[in-house]
């Protein structure tokens, strides 16, 4: 199994997953076979759970499809950067520097969602 | 450094067809009556091409039936597919290409009745989805290529102060300039008001942050610039050209506000041993508002974050300080799915003097900035006529 089926074999389990570098000890994601930076072997690790926003966006749906919604590329405190989805307040008040924390699986579980982390 | 290549191959044809809806017409037939109008525009026949570079946004294997369609047989074939940065980014392979002997006239072209056509956007985003897989960024339903074009403008606000507004000097100065260009699809005229009220989409861009989805074809033709001199139309010499790609999707590249364009516009400045002050005419890849202002910025017409406040106060309307995007962009001329050979015909009719109303007058320099994917791949190339070499 690839990289890739196992991420995602991962998540479907509840267990979110990013790489470690042997190597150069630099984070990694998404999932690869070799380290981008080095070339170097790569290793799964949990992350800590906290990041930063580092842009978002509110998509604009109609309400009878399930209204407004975000998505957030997210700055993992192991420094690398994902898409996600802030969920837990309104697409709106996501702002850009804002602290999040992971919230868990996404229902269809191939996502990772993060929500406020001044929210318990 | 390719600086000996430096004004060597010049483009001597351009031709465009199916501009808006190409109703009835297929991608071939507009892409051959692009193609067949920059031959004739080069006082070539389509027998003189020996070398072609094209690319699609949906088909593989593009090259084979454009040149089965076309009947010629090259024997340089570039179909290096970098989104809408293709058309600027074929120039330096084709330019090797000519250089080296292994061909004499380069066709450059590009059509697409997307507009038109019978597949609907649902089906090829199924396709896309299947076909050019990303799935660390599909299941969170990013509405791509323009959420993370939102992304790159709610992040250039929030690091320099750039605002709706100076989205909307973008979006205003493209509009004045298609209201020059008799070929602009938009045509009609438009208020600060009606800009800043249009209907978000994924913000911060509204429906007029975004370009036209249209058909179209264009094309162009290069040869070596010692074959140009009888042709009927004055050489318009390839001074520099680079091109960088960082990935594919938003959330691997290292930075949603610098892009790119800063390491293409250095090496095609540095290849044409001009600065950006030099330049008379800016053609710049506008998918979307924050392109404009983003490659104001890369490309070094201005210091990084400043490309709203250059922007400002009609500064690259007609009449500003730099013309930037005189056939009314993607934003109001014409966008066809992947543009970059659109910019580079205005470029060429800019430095010959063709462009009526619109004309730039005494442009000799212009610089065709390409973007592709999602702000991931770009392509500079610097033009200009006999006075510049």
């Amino acid at each position: 199994m690839g990289p890739q089926a196992e991420y995602f074999d991962l998540l479907a389990k509840g267990q979110f997953r990013i790489q470690r570098c042997e190597d150069c000890t630099g984070a990694v994601f998404y999932p690869r076979t070799h380290c981008p930076d080095c070339g170097g072997p790569l290793a799964w690790m949990e992350p800590e759970g906290t990041g930063v926003v580092y842009s978002a966006t509110t998509v604009r749906r109609m309400p009878e499809a399930g209204g407004d919604y975000n998505v957030a590329l997210v700055d993992l405190s192991e420094g690398v950067r994902l898409m996600t989805r802030i969920v837990g307040c309104d697409p709106q008040e996501v702002r850009i520097g804002m602290p999040v924390r992971f919230s868990g699986v996404g229902p269809t579980g191939d996502t990772v969602l993060y929500r406020p982390e001044a929210q318990q | 450094m390719n600086r000996d290549l430096r004004g060597k191959i010049a483009i001597v044809g351009v031709g465009q067809a199916g501009l808006g809806t190409a109703e009835g017409f297929t991608e071939f037939e507009i892409l051959a009556q692009a193609a067949h109008a920059a031959v004739a525009d080069a006082g070539l026949t389509m027998a003189d091409i020996d070398g072609l570079t094209t690319a699609s946004v949906l088909t593989p294997m593009w090259a084979m039936p454009v040149i089965e369609y076309l009947g010629i047989r090259p024997s340089f074939i570039d179909s290096t597919t970098l989104g809408g940065s293709s058309f600027v980014a074929h120039m330096m392979p084709a330019i090797h290409a000519l250089s080296s002997g292994q061909c004499n006239a380069v066709l450059v072209c590009y059509g697409s009745t997307q507009r038109t056509s019978s597949i609907s956007r649902k089906v090829i985003a199924g396709v896309r989805r299947d076909f050019d897989p990303q799935p660390y960024e599909y299941p969170y339903e990013p509405l791509n290529p323009l959420s993370t074009y939102a992304m790159a403008a709610a992040r250039h606000m929030h690091e320099y102060g750039t605002t709706r507004e100076n989205l909307a000097d973008v979006v205003l100065a493209a509009r004045a300039w298609a209201r020059l260009n008799p070929e602009a699809l938009r045509r009609d005229p438009l208020t600060r008001e009606e800009v800043l009220a249009a209907r978000m989409i994924s913000d911060p861009l509204s429906a007029l942050d975004c370009c036209m989805v249209n058909d179209g074809a264009a094309a162009y033709v290069m040869v070596r610039a010692d074959r140009a001199t009888d042709l009927p139309h004055p050489p318009i010499h390839v001074l520099g050209n680079a091109t960088r790609v960082y990935g594919r999707q938003g959330s691997s590249l290292p930075s949603l506000t610098e892009t790119a364009a800063v390491e293409s516009g250095r090496e095609a400045f540095e290849m044409a041993g001009v600065l950006p002050k030099d330049i008379d005419v800016a053609e710049l890849y506008d998918a979307f508002s924050i392109n404009t202002i983003l490659f104001l910025e890369d490309l070094g017409f201005c210091p990084k974050g400043e490309g709203g406040r250059f922007a400002a106060d009609g500064g690259i309307a007609p009449g500003g300080r730099l013309p930037v995007n005189t056939n009314g962009g993607g934003l109001s001329c014409i966008h066809p799915g992947m543009y970059g050979a659109f910019i580079t015909v205005e470029a060429v009719r800019q430095l010959r003097g063709d462009c009526g109303e619109r004309q730039v007058k005494g442009a000799e320099l212009a610089l065709v900035h390409g973007n592709g994917g999602t702000i991931s791949s770009q392509s500079t190339a610097i033009l200009g006529t006999a006075a510049t070499l």
